[in-house]
């Protein structure tokens, strides 16, 4: 049985990266959650560390007694992902870079096509016009009316 | 029988062993893609052995032979070689329609030299996520396909593309965040990584805790599978990548998180304690996401949609936690990652007909290609769930199995998911209306279209039907895979033998297990005994 007691200034550094790390990503600006996900992943490295159990001697087998050493696996799986979020921050950072190429910001953008969406629906139009049904773009009365109608004179702006 | 388990790790190697060759090989682009090609046809041949052998039960490879929990191992069981098989097919005929469609256009649209390492990264990393029997090991395999997603999204690098990609990488970061988070609470609550050995050790530990894993972890799958309500980032960024790249997309990754949900609930949470709290998740899935596919006029949008709204459908089967449900679920999987990338890649050919991929533009297609009316009308029926498809067959196992379960609640979900059903269809109808039949309202362009991009999407549709057609087989082999799934046995046993141990070389350290083996907390030396 080992000592799980979690180191407290490594949970507190924990809290302290997630806390800032939540509030850069929610901003809009990439370079911003760019930095907000560095912390956030480091965050969780660290958290892998609390995870390994107290800290102790180098893990190599024949040169410490094996129940002082540390548990090397979560460092392991720490380096990985290390390694992980390195290669991704690589490539968030070119995207930020051709972002402000592009649009001379790296502001996140909305989906335009959802607001476009959002816009018609709040003043109520179709998103598809039915060009079978809709061209007309009269009501079905007076569409009657006027097939009744056929030796009245045309309403003015009617279409043929 | 002879040890055949040397073909689990193939589907792994062979990509990214060709990803390297065609890396090297960019100055050459007409032998690029005969690498690629038979790489990924050897990939479909191994999966298909490994359908067949999984079935005597599962095969386990320990990596570089260390013994199971010290070191990593692969395992396919039933439903990971399910998995592996379609998406192999998937990926290979989508490769070879993005191979033509890469002959015919411009550079923009096709795939440039990187393309091919991306694509075949791509499908190492699905693979290695649906064969890995260590959860950080399905940790690796998620990065590993989500980097190559990355730059298969933002191919060409326009301003569309860096857009739309922008919010798909920042979600994606922020799941796998979310994952090593998951990841780290378990192993300090468990001192372990291997699936199987988890599943004996996690009942052990405090339910309290155990819930707040189970949470942990479906979060992190759920952004991936895009389940409501972290499914608002797929609509988006999904239709603006070229027509192969969105297909395989559409049918793959967001598989790959519902495989990891069905893994981890079945083997590692038996217990159930969520499954009202997914069913809530399906029902609105299946709602907001079919409501949200009504709404569109864009063709690819609207696909984008009901990807979403019938992710909810296998979330419905993974929550009634019945041997039916999970039947039915797996079932649907299969179904829905060859219906959905047929679809995607009909789309393809429609944009390349019409032009475009706006309801409203395009019109009388189906005068001016019926070959492509066609195409487009078997995959979106079965999607819809006409009878006798294998849609249909997936949608009424889960009916049934909703029934059988017998609960207020899973009768509600058996009307939303009738509902959705019904919706799914009205959109389709209508998509199929406007693209169709609608007078069109410009002239086509006399565009043709070429037979190496019609060959695999027809192929593709030919899939979907064949597993109608095979349907009685398959079902009955995802009956048995539920039924492995249900009874967890097999898994655990076939990874480590005598509950302790894999059978990979490391004797010493056995022995030393052996002695501290009833201690099931973490201590220093069952990490440290890899030697």
């Amino acid at each position: 049985m080992i000592d799980m007691a979690p180191n407290l200034v490594l949970v507190v550094t924990i809290a302290v990266m997630f806390t800032v790390g939540v509030y850069l990503v929610l901003e809009r600006s990439l370079s911003r959650v760019l930095i907000g996900i560095i912390l956030l992943g480091n965050g969780a490295n660290l958290l892998f560390l609390v995870a390994g159990g107290r800290a102790g001697r180098p893990p190599i087998v024949g040169l410490e007694p094996e129940g002082q050493m540390s548990d090397p696996l979560p460092q392991a799986m720490v380096l990985t992902a290390i390694v992980i979020t390195l290669g991704m921050t690589a490539f968030l950072l070119a995207m930020a870079y051709r972002s402000w190429q592009l649009n001379r910001h790296d502001e996140v953008q909305d989906d335009v096509e959802d607001r476009r969406i959002a816009r018609l629906a709040a003043i109520d139009l179709r998103a598809v016009q039915d060009a079978d049904t809709e061209e007309s773009g009269q009501s079905l009365d007076e569409e009657a009316e006027e097939a009744r109608d056929e030796t009245d004179d045309r309403r003015e702006g009617g279409p043929s | 029988m002879t040890d055949l388990s040397w073909l689990v790790p193939l589907p792994v190697v062979i990509p990214l062993f060709s990803a390297g060759l065609t890396l090297a090989l960019y100055r050459r682009p007409r032998v690029q893609p005969i690498v690629s090609v038979s790489a990924l046809t050897l990939v479909l041949l191994a999966s298909v052995a490994l359908l067949v052998l999984a079935d005597d039960g599962p095969l386990v490879v320990d990596v570089g032979d260390w013994a199971a929990p010290v070191g990593i191992n692969l395992v396919a069981d039933r439903l990971s070689a399910l998995m592996l098989s379609i998406s192999s097919a998937v990926t290979l005929c989508v490769l070879l329609y993005s191979l033509a469609q890469g002959r015919d256009d411009d550079e923009e649209s096709a795939p440039i030299s990187i393309y091919h390492p991306t694509y075949l990264v791509l499908t190492a990393g699905v693979a290695n996520a649906f064969l890995s029997g260590d959860l950080f090991n399905i940790y690796v395999g998620f990065e590993i396909l989500l980097a190559a997603s990355f730059v298969l999204i933002t191919l060409g690098g326009t301003r569309d593309r860096i857009r739309a990609g922008t919010i798909y990488v920042v979600v994606a970061l922020l799941s796998s965040v979310l994952f090593l988070v998951a990841l780290a609470s378990i192993y300090a609550a468990t001192g372990t990584m291997n699936l199987a050995q988890l599943a004996i050790r996690l009942p052990e530990i405090d339910p309290g805790v155990r819930l707040v894993l189970q949470v942990l972890l479906l979060l992190a799958f759920a952004v991936k599978a895009a389940v409501f309500p972290l499914s608002s980032w797929l609509p988006d960024s999904y239709p603006t990548a070229p027509a192969p790249v969105t297909a395989v997309f559409a049918g793959l990754l967001t598989k790959v998180g519902v495989y990891a949900i069905i893994r981890t609930q079945t083997l590692l949470f038996p217990d159930g304690r969520l499954d009202d709290v997914l069913m809530w998740v399906a029902l609105a899935t299946m709602l907001v996401g079919i409501l949200g596919a009504v709404a569109q006029d864009d063709i690819k949008r609207l696909l984008s949609f009901t990807l979403v709204s019938h992710i909810g459908f296998m979330v419905f089967g993974i929550a009634l936690s019945s041997d039916a449900g999970w039947t039915a679920a797996i079932y649907y999987v299969a179904h829905h990652i060859t219906v959905q990338t047929a679809l995607f890649l009909v789309v393809g050919l429609v944009e390349r007909v019409g032009g475009s991929t706006s309801l409203t533009r395009l019109g009388g297609l189906a005068k001016a290609t019926p070959v492509l009316a066609v195409l487009f009308f078997v995959p979106a029926m079965n999607l819809a769930g006409i009878p006798p498809m294998s849609g249909f067959l997936g949608k009424l196992g889960l009916l049934q199995a909703g029934v059988q379960a017998g609960t207020g609640l899973s009768y509600v979900l058996v009307v939303g998911s009738v509902v959705t059903s019904l919706l799914t269809l009205y959109a389709l109808v209508k998509a199929w209306n406007k693209a169709f039949w609608q007078s069109p309202s410009d002239q086509p362009r006399p565009v043709g279209m070429p037979f190496g991009m019609v060959g695999p999407a027809a192929a593709l549709v030919v899939v979907g039907l064949v597993l109608t057609f095979a349907g009685g087989p398959l079902y009955s082999y995802t009956h048995r895979a539920a039924d492995a799934l249900r009874t967890r046995t097999p898994y655990i046993y076939a990874v480590l033998p005598d509950g302790q141990r894999g059978e990979g070389e490391s004797a010493e350290a056995a022995d030393e297990a052996d002695a501290v083996a009833p201690d099931p907390t973490p201590s220093a030396t069952v990490g440290g005994d890899g030697s």
